[in-house]
């Protein structure tokens, strides 16, 4: 698989703030990555010299196998960037904005309504073509931005939170479109919203204080949970203690703990070890000791508890 | 070459729309057109003169650009960095300088624009009498030089800020600066404690004694390379600004 965007040990200082601190990266064409990060982790800061707007201290960037710093206009043409923000000139209108980035791209007249045709259609823009940008609704600013960066398809596409503060339908929207885009390109997109790197993203990084501390996919990242695959059941409060003993007999099982009763009923949580047990093995346990459980569920935990993890403790940045 | 061409042209054009987008165009050109009449005529005394020419309109041009020209120049970076659009622009596939001469192009279109709708000055004094036209028309020459220097230097400043009004103010006063070192006030005072030479170089690095000299008819080689190489060097200044203070 072709990487297209390469990032070698990029590192960038502001002042005494070390903003980016040795970030590597690699992105393959049909790969979407997720970028993560607590606010002022160094994200922006990476995109941004990865697309080529901010010199990094050290450390080098490739778009499609073309320096950044060294042939900037080659690589920038195969670049199709959102920026953080999702910044338009608010004095033109959308067609007039779209137009003009058509034009520096180098698509004659011709070219140029098609593409613009094309990327209107995408972001499904018709309707508000001739407003002034400024006059435009937050979710309709975003996707003329986004229109303005898929116009001219890139191979590789990057976008900082491309769904920041669109509705939920337009979010599904943005989300679909980034999948359909996916295939060809080689896509990084930053985010809050751990939900939205299941839904698109086929890895994911997350990155704290300037450093990755975490990169795979989201169920590699959730595996690091210490609850990950751990069973919870809910029984009444009677029959807690001997349900209790008839896991621990499991081999399988490592421990079980009570996490807290409430209306009568024990809610226990059975840590398993690799080979955890399948459900049907342990509703027939649980059934031959006539215990009558309320509620088996397999704890997968979520991105968000795996992002506060990482991202809250000094361990997890040791993990790295 | 080529492309640095044409993709200036595209920045200037988008540029030169972007003035009248908005009511500034109209409220500028209003004002230029009324100040450079009103001191003509009341300052300069245009009529009392009895002189058929356009000397007393030509006169106030240098102190009038102090405050219209960085005004024009206040936004021409200052709101890409407010609004974010220089990480738009950066990352298209131009080269900065294409940005930088496409805008600084643009605003000088448009104090173009502004100086030739003063035209009916010059058709009003040839009514009147007959006036040396070579002297007008180099005299508007020199004008548009001037504004271009003075605009150079306030889009440079316009770079260090996203604040327009502190863009304003400060290449307003730097042009100040360069306007004054001209006057004889000035240079009377540096005459009482600096050697000859010293005097010479302040007042010839003036905006104002290449100006007078250029509307007397006297358009020399040394004025048109000064205003120039003001330019040039503001410019580069922006070229470095804009690498400078892209982070923040």
């Amino acid at each position: 698989m072709a990487v297209l965007i390469q990032a070698r040990d990029l590192n960038k200082r502001f002042g005494d703030i070390v903003a980016v601190d040795g970030i590597s990266l690699e992105v393959a064409k049909g790969q979407v990555l997720g970028f993560l990060g607590p606010n002022g982790a160094g994200k922006s800061t990476t995109m941004k010299m990865i697309t080529g707007f901010l010199e990094p201290d050290s450390g080098s960037a490739h778009i499609a196998g073309i320096d950044v710093f060294e042939n900037p206009r080659a690589a920038k043409a195969k670049l199709g960037y959102l920026p953080e923000g999702a910044p338009c000139y608010g004095d033109m209108t959308a067609s007039a904005f779209l137009n003009f980035i058509a034009e520096i791209r180098g698509f004659d007249r011709e070219a140029a309504r098609a593409r613009v045709a094309a990327a209107v259609d995408k972001t499904q823009l018709a309707s508000v073509l001739g407003q002034k940008i400024d006059t435009l609704s937050k979710g309709f600013k975003r996707r003329v931005a986004i229109a303005q960066a898929i116009l001219h398809d890139p191979e590789v596409l990057i976008m900082d939170e491309p769904t920041d503060g669109l509705d939920p339908n337009q979010k599904h929207q943005v989300r679909r479109l980034i999948t359909e885009m996916a295939r060809d390109k080689a896509i990084i997109v930053s985010t809050h919203i751990l939900e939205e790197v299941e839904a698109v993203c086929s890895r994911a990084i997350i990155i704290n204080r300037g450093r990755i501390v975490a990169d795979g996919t989201a169920e590699d990242l959730m595996r690091r949970l210490p609850h990950h695959n751990a069973i919870r059941l809910a029984v009444s409060a009677g029959r807690a203690e001997a349900l209790s003993q008839a896991l621990s007999e499991f081999a399988a099982i490592s421990k079980v703990e009570s996490i807290g009763a409430a209306n009568g009923k024990v809610e226990l949580r059975a840590l398993a070890n690799a080979g955890a047990p399948r459900p049907t093995e342990l509703a027939s346990l649980i059934r031959s000791r006539f215990i009558e459980a309320e509620e088996v569920r397999i704890e997968r935990g979520n991105l968000d508890d795996v992002f506060r993890q990482i991202t809250t403790s000094d361990e997890g940045a040791s993990h790295a | 070459m080529h492309e640095l061409a044409r993709n200036s042209w595209i920045i200037a054009k988008r540029e030169f729309a972007g003035y009248f987008s908005s009511p500034l165009a109209t409220v500028f050109l209003i004002v230029f057109i009324a100040l450079t009449g009103a001191f003509a005529f009341y300052l300069g005394g245009f009529f009392e003169r009895g002189q058929a020419d356009l000397a007393p309109f030509f006169q106030y041009h240098p102190w009038l650009y102090l405050l219209l020209v960085p005004a024009v120049a206040m936004r021409l970076w200052a709101e890409e960095r407010k609004s974010g659009t220089i990480e738009l622009l950066m990352t298209l596939p131009i080269s900065p300088w294409e940005a930088i001469l496409g805008k600084f192009l643009a605003a000088w279109a448009f104090i173009g624009v502004a100086l030739l709708l003063t035209i009916p000055m010059w058709i009003t004094v040839n009514i009147l009498g007959n006036p040396d036209n070579g002297v007008i028309f180099t005299s508007y020459l020199g004008s548009l030089l001037m504004a271009g220097a003075f605009l150079a230097i306030g889009s440079a400043i316009s770079a260090l800020t996203r604040n327009q009004v502190i863009a304003f103010i400060v290449a307003a006063t730097i042009c100040f600066l360069l306007v004054m070192s001209g006057v004889e006030l000035v240079l009377n005072v540096l005459r009482v404690w600096t050697p000859d030479f010293v005097v010479q170089a302040v007042a010839s690095m003036s905006v104002l004694s290449h100006f007078d000299r250029i509307t007397k008819g006297v358009i020399g080689l040394p004025s048109v390379v000064f205003y120039l190489s003001l330019i040039a060097f503001a410019l580069f200044a922006n070229r470095i600004i804009i690498e400078l203070k892209k982070a923040d």
